[in-house]
C-alpha cells in the first residue's frame, strides 16, 4: 500500500446476513486522481461507499479514509470528506447565500472562511444575480453545480459523487464534468459513480464492480485494450453480463 | 389515424406567484405501431406532455388526442386504451407480485390469464419471486413488475415516463429489446428519456429542451440535419485540447465526448491539415482528427445552442 493514497482498501466486505453485499474488495485510489467507480445496478457500489464514508460498519477486511480507519474513526472520515448524490442535498426554501452559511456552519467554517468561500463560488459560477433567489427556483444544471460546490465548501481532500449527473442537459453534463476535473486538478481527489460510459473516459482510473466483486480495474486505455473493445460501453456490457446475481435476484 | 397527435400544447405551473411554463405551443403527431421517443434532461417537460396525454392533468391550452379520441372530453374511453408506467415506482408495496398484477387486470376487468402471452417474457423473469412483496424487490425486477401491470389489460397506446433512468447500460439494452417485441405485436409506445444513446432505438423521436420540441424526425434524418462539419479530434494533452480547439476563430463548439473532442465547424469546410497545422501551432503532439457523424446528442447540443 502506497502511503500517498488517500484510499487503501484491502479485502474489505460487508454481509446482510447470508448475502455478501460487497465481496473482499481491494483498491487504492492515488490523491488528486478521479476515480470512477462503476457497476451495474446492484452490484455493491452504494454499500461499498457508505464503508468508505464511515457510515456503515464493514463486516471484514481494511479500509484506511485519507489516514483514518473506517472501523475506530468514521467521524473523522465524515469531516474529511464531501458527498453529493444525485438527489441533492440543498433545501429549496432557502436562498443560494442561506444554503451556503447553513453548510458552511454545519462543517464549522468560521465567518471570515465562509465570506471568502462564498464569494469564491459565487465568482466560479457565475451566480452573482441568483445568490438571494430560492434554490427552488434555480434551473436543474445550476442546482448540481451548486450542490457540488457546497459538498466541498470545507475544502475536503476527498469527495465522493454518487451519479451527479444523472438527467442533466449534455451540456450542463459537460460542464459538470469541467468542475470536477479543475477541482481535481486543484489536488482534491473524486469518486465518482455513474451510469453514462462515455464519462469514465473522464476518469484517471476506473473500476467495474459485479456481484460484489471488482472485477476490473484500470485506465479505460487498459481496459479497452485488455477486453478489445471499442469504447468503455463494451467493456462494461462485457463484464456485466457476467453477473449472476442481476439474473436471480 | 395516428396513435398520438398534440396541436398547440401549452402548460404552465404557478407557485407562489412563480410562473413555470413546462410545455409551449407543442405540436407532434405519433403513427401507430411506432416507437415514438421524447428526449430530453430532466426539467424538459417529459412528464408534462405525457401526463397530459394520460389525461392525468390538462393542458392550458391546445387540443391533444390519442388513438383518435380527445384527451380531455373522452378522458375516460382513453384510460382503458392505454398502459401508463410513471417514472417513479407506483404498484402497492405491500401487495405481493402476483397481487399486483391481478389486482391491475380486475381494475381493467380482465384476469391475467386473458392476456398472459402479451406479458409473458417478462413476467417469467420476475415469476420466482410472485409471493414477494413488490416492495422488497431489486429496481429492475420492480421495473419489470410494473411494465407488466401496465400491459395487463392489453392496452393499444403504452406510455412510459423514463423507465431507463438511473439502469445501467446492460438493464437498458434488455429493457429496449423488451420494448421492441411489444411493438412487433403492433403496440404503439411512447417512451420518454434523458439518455441521448438510446435515440437510435426508436423509429422517430422528439427532442425537447425548456418545454419546447427542437425536432421531431428519425434519428437518422436528425443526424443528416447537423450544420457544418463535425470533427472527432484527440491530442496527448486533451485538457489543453480543449482550450485551444474553443479559442480557435472558425470553431462554433468543442465538447468532449469520451476520449476524443468533438469540433465543429460551419460556415467553411476544412481538412485535417488545417487542423494539424492549427494546433502544431500550440505545441501538440499525437494529433489525430478524423471527421464523423453527428450523433443524436450533438446534434441536440447544437439545436440547444441555437435556441
Amino acid at each position: 500500500m502506497n502511503p500517498d493514497n488517500i484510499i487503501k482498501v484491502e479485502k474489505l466486505t460487508k454481509r446482510f446476513g447470508e448475502f455478501v453485499a460487497v465481496d473482499q474488495i481491494s483498491m487504492d485510489v492515488g490523491r488528486g486522481q478521479i476515480f470512477g467507480f462503476l457497476g451495474a445496478n446492484g452490484a455493491g457500489k452504494t454499500t461499498a461507499i457508505k464503508m468508505l464514508s464511515g457510515l456503515l460498519q464493514p463486516t471484514a477486511g481494511k479500509a484506511m479514509v485519507n489516514g483514518f480507519d473506517v472501523y475506530t474513526e468514521p467521524e473523522k472520515i465524515k469531516r474529511n470528506i464531501g458527498y453529493m448524490s444525485q438527489r441533492f442535498s440543498l433545501y429549496d426554501d432557502l436562498t443560494v447565500v442561506e444554503n451556503m452559511k447553513f453548510y458552511g456552519g454545519i462543517y464549522g467554517l468560521n465567518n471570515k472562511e465562509l465570506k471568502i468561500k462564498t464569494e469564491e463560488i459565487i465568482q466560479l459560477l457565475h451566480i452573482g444575480d441568483f445568490k438571494d433567489k430560492l434554490v427552488r427556483s434555480l434551473p436543474l444544471g445550476w442546482k448540481q453545480k451548486l450542490a457540488f460546490s457546497i459538498s466541498i465548501l470545507h475544502n475536503p481532500p476527498l469527495v465522493f459523487l454518487d451519479e451527479p449527473t444523472g438527467g442533466v442537459d449534455p451540456i450542463t453534463r459537460r460542464e459538470f464534468w469541467e468542475l470536477i476535473t479543475q477541482s481535481a486538478n486543484g489536488g482534491m481527489t473524486v469518486f465518482v459513480t455513474t451510469h453514462y460510459m462515455d464519462e469514465a473516459e473522464y476518469c484517471d482510473i476506473v473500476s467495474i464492480m459485479v456481484d460484489g466483486r471488482i472485477e476490473a480495474m484500470g485506465s479505460t486505455r487498459e481496459l479497452k485494450t485488455k477486453y478489445k473493445a471499442e469504447d468503455m460501453e463494451s467493456v462494461f456490457v462485457t463484464l456485466a453480463r457476467k453477473s449472476k446475481r442481476a439474473n436471480q435476484e | 389515424m395516428f396513435a398520438i397527435t398534440c396541436k398547440g400544447i401549452s402548460k404552465s405551473y404557478v407557485n407562489k406567484k412563480q410562473t413555470t411554463k413546462a410545455l409551449r405551443d407543442i405540436n407532434l403527431e405519433v403513427n401507430s405501431s411506432e416507437l415514438f421517443g421524447l428526449i430530453g434532461p430532466d426539467g424538459a417537460g417529459k412528464t408534462s406532455l405525457m401526463r397530459i396525454l394520460a389525461t392525468l392533468i390538462l393542458a392550458d391550452i391546445g387540443i391533444a388526442t390519442v388513438d383518435g379520441s380527445d384527451v380531455v372530453r373522452d378522458f375516460e374511453l382513453i384510460r382503458k386504451k392505454i398502459g401508463y408506467m410513471p417514472g417513479r415506482f407506483s404498484l402497492y408495496q405491500d401487495l405481493s407480485v402476483a397481487e399486483n398484477l391481478e389486482f391491475y387486470a380486475s381494475v381493467f376487468n380482465t384476469t391475467v390469464n386473458e392476456n398472459y402471452e402479451l406479458i409473458r417474457d417478462i413476467y417469467v423473469q420476475i415469476e420466482p419471486f410472485k409471493n414477494r412483496r413488490a416492495g422488497a424487490l431489486s429496481g429492475g425486477m420492480k421495473q419489470k413488475l410494473a411494465l407488466s401491470c401496465a400491459l395487463i389489460h392489453r392496452p393499444k397506446v403504452l406510455f412510459l415516463d423514463e423507465p431507463t433512468t438511473g439502469v445501467d447500460a446492460v438493464s437498458r439494452i434488455e429493457f429496449w429489446e423488451m420494448l421492441k417485441r411489444l411493438q412487433a405485436k403492433g403496440m404503439t409506445i411512447f417512451v420518454s428519456t434523458p439518455y441521448m444513446d438510446e435515440a437510435s432505438l426508436c423509429d422517430r423521436i422528439a427532442l425537447i429542451q425548456n418545454g419546447r420540441l427542437l425536432a421531431v424526425e428519425s434519428p437518422a434524418n436528425i443526424r443528416s440535419e447537423f450544420a457544418g462539419q463535425l470533427w472527432s479530434v484527440r491530442s496527448k494533452n486533451m485538457s489543453r485540447l480543449m482550450k485551444d480547439l474553443k479559442e480557435w476563430a472558425i470553431a462554433s463548439s468543442a465538447f468532449s465526448f469520451g476520449d476524443s473532442i468533438h469540433l465543429s465547424i460551419k460556415g467553411q469546410r476544412i481538412s485535417a491539415s488545417d487542423i494539424n497545422n492549427y494546433l502544431s501551432v500550440f505545441g501538440h503532439q499525437q494529433i489525430e482528427a478524423q471527421q464523423i457523424e453527428a450523433s443524436v446528442e450533438d446534434c441536440f447540443m447544437q439545436l440547444m445552442s441555437n435556441e
